[in-house]
């Protein structure tokens, strides 16, 4: 993958100057690429990986495998980008082996999450079977331990 | 009352005579401050891989608790001549020309011990590890260094050698990627030594441990050119490029007859290298690839940041083209190496080590380690920038009008 692209992976907040540095190139090449980037569509948004359990949020989250019939024309794309833009989806992917679509669905209750399947998700037309599983804790988000034990062991000067 | 004057004079006089490593009485200092952010760690701040650690646990958890053969588990010896083929360019034979032992260091000890007799001379070039010139002490050797010079980005050339060989002279240790300067040799500066080992007729202890981190070409080893594999020690380890310093594990390549006196004294004095090391050094060669290249990035792009921000406050540093240490110049700011990093330690709080706990010829010079995390490099960087300006300023008030 694109060097620039793998600092900014891990930390979006990265300076331009940094960045630069890094990089070894001039600050502008860096504005220019990151800008490029995200009028391509490559760079499609930037967030901060929250630890959700520390926040006591009234929220769950259900992972939904989800069995489909691909339309005549368009495939699994019609099907999955109309579930997509339901907004209590957050993630959703096309998978293979036993079932055609991964969904993450957040809600505020199990009820709530349960009425979206039953009378948005499940209703829709294509939607052969859906399984519902809810995640009970957080242990690494988009490649971050959500246990922070930063300690480092190493002396603190040696040969 | 005071039994300590006499019982030194049962120490052997060798043992006795040699100074501990400068960077000792430095880190003794630095542990009892806080907050302080450490440039001289030269060790990797990476977590050892986790399928790595994992194998060794399962090694544990299956019971490989033993003594292994003097020589180390065959089959990381067989992986072991694989990857030195692939990574250093020459072929050696698992069975009787690759040794395991408990880190490079072990490896360094045993070849001195295994060449030398007494008042034999030593040619190695500083800066160098700290551990050089005591081992080869200990070995009863005869150190002789070899300065070299920022001029020439810390590389050793033919004349430097010449100016220093003696008939006594013969072992001739390298070092490249070097710690602590970063420097490193290219083939074509490598074929002049290597002519001159030829015609000189001596015996190389190559210790490239730091041959997987370059940044800007790849590492050539003296052992794949021509003749040299013949009259070399190759010595390598998994400390550095797997970050796995506290596994103690290292190795050495050469041929039968050198590998052979060195296992007879690896044989009576360490027995084996600790077997969970040995699978879990096995387990790192299934995939350097993507282990070690993921860290040479990252170490590529701290070089490039504290390469920048050093030039930034005008400090003269030579391209740091290897290893994970800078060494800048810090002349003309009115302090020694030595003043330098005590008082940037207690005015800044930032710990990097002089140039002189390398040999003599380090001063001027401090080595910045950067296998620190990028924040802790950037932070470094700007406590540094402000002591440097204030040096000037000093510097420029107390210069004469
Ligand atoms: C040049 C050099 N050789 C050898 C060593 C020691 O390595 P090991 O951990 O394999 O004993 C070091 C460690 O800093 C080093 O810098």
């Amino acid at each position: 993958m694109d060097e620039l692209l793998k600092i900014l992976q891990t930390n979006a907040l990265e300076s331009r100057e940094n960045l630069a540095r890094m990089l070894a190139c001039p600050v502008a090449e860096i504005n220019e690429r990151i800008a490029g980037f995200e009028k391509d569509g490559v760079i499609r948004g930037y967030q901060a990986i929250l630890n959700e359990d520390k926040l006591g949020l009234d929220k769950v989250t259900a992972v939904i495998e989800v069995k489909v019939t691909p339309q005549r024309e368009g495939g699994f794309d019609t099907i999955a980008e109309r579930i997509s833009r339901f907004p209590e989806v957050s993630s959703a992917y096309l998978m293979s082996g036993t079932y055609d679509l991964l969904l993450f669905v957040e809600g505020r209750t199990l009820r709530e999450v349960a009425s979206f399947v039953s009378e948005r998700l499940s209703p829709l037309e294509g939607i052969l079977s859906t399984s519902t599983h809810f995640m009970l804790k957080t242990y690494k988000r988009f490649g971050v331990l959500m246990r922070q034990d930063k300690s480092d062991e190493r002396l603190s000067v040696s040969p | 009352m005071n039994a300590s004057p006499s019982l030194r004079d049962f120490l052997n006089t060798t043992v006795r005579d040699i100074p501990r490593s400068g960077i000792r009485d430095f880190f003794d200092i630095v542990t009892t401050m806080k907050d302080v952010i450490s440039l001289g760690i030269g060790e990797p701040d990476f977590d050892t891989p986790w399928h790595v650690r994992e194998s060794a646990v399962f090694a544990l958890e299956r019971g490989v608790t033993h003594y292994t053969s003097n020589l180390g588990y065959l089959d990381l010896r067989v992986a072991l001549a694989k990857y030195a083929a692939k990574a250093f360019g020459a072929e050696y034979k698992p069975d009787t020309e690759v040794l395991v032992t408990v880190g490079v260091s072990e490896a360094l000890d045993l070849a001195l011990r295994a060449l030398l007799n007494p008042g034999d001379e030593v040619l190695y070039h500083e800066p160098c590890y700290v551990s050089y010139r005591a081992t080869i002490l200990f070995a009863h050797g005869v150190p002789v260094e070899v300065p070299t010079s920022a001029e020439n980005g810390f590389r050793l050339t033919r004349a430097m050698l010449e100016a220093r060989t003696t008939p006594r002279t013969k072992v001739l240790m390298l070092n490249f990627p070097n710690n602590p300067t970063g420097a490193v040799m290219s083939r074509e500066d490598l074929e002049d030594i290597a002519a001159f080992i030829r015609e000189r007729n001596l015996i190389v202890i190559t210790d490239d441990i730091y041959g997987e981190l370059t940044y800007d070409q790849p590492h050539t080893s003296l052992v794949s050119l021509p003749g040299m594999r013949d009259r070399a020690i190759l010595l390598h380890g998994f400390s550095k490029a797997w970050a796995m310093t506290g596994f103690r594990l290292g190795y050495a390549c050469g041929p039968a007859v050198l590998i052979d006196a060195m296992m007879k004294i690896h044989q009576y004095t360490m027995l084996c290298a600790s077997s969970l090391s040995q699978k879990a050094a096995l387990e790192a060669l299934t995939r350097p690839e993507v282990d070690v290249t993921q860290m040479v990035d990252e170490y590529r792009r701290r070089r490039n940041f504290i390469a920048s921000a050093l030039g930034d406050m005008g400090l003269q540093c030579h391209r740091p083209l290897g290893a994970f240490y800078a060494f800048p110049s810090i002349a003309g700011l009115g302090v020694t190496s030595h003043e330098f990093a005590i008082r940037l330690l207690h005015e800044e709080r930032v710990a990097v080590v002089p140039g002189t706990a390398f040999g003599a010829c380090g001063e001027g010079f401090v080595r910045c380690a950067y296998a620190t995390s990028m924040d802790n490099i950037k932070e470094a960087m700007l406590r540094m920038d402000r002591f440097v300006s204030k040096l000037r300023k000093a510097q420029g008030a107390g210069a004469p009008i």
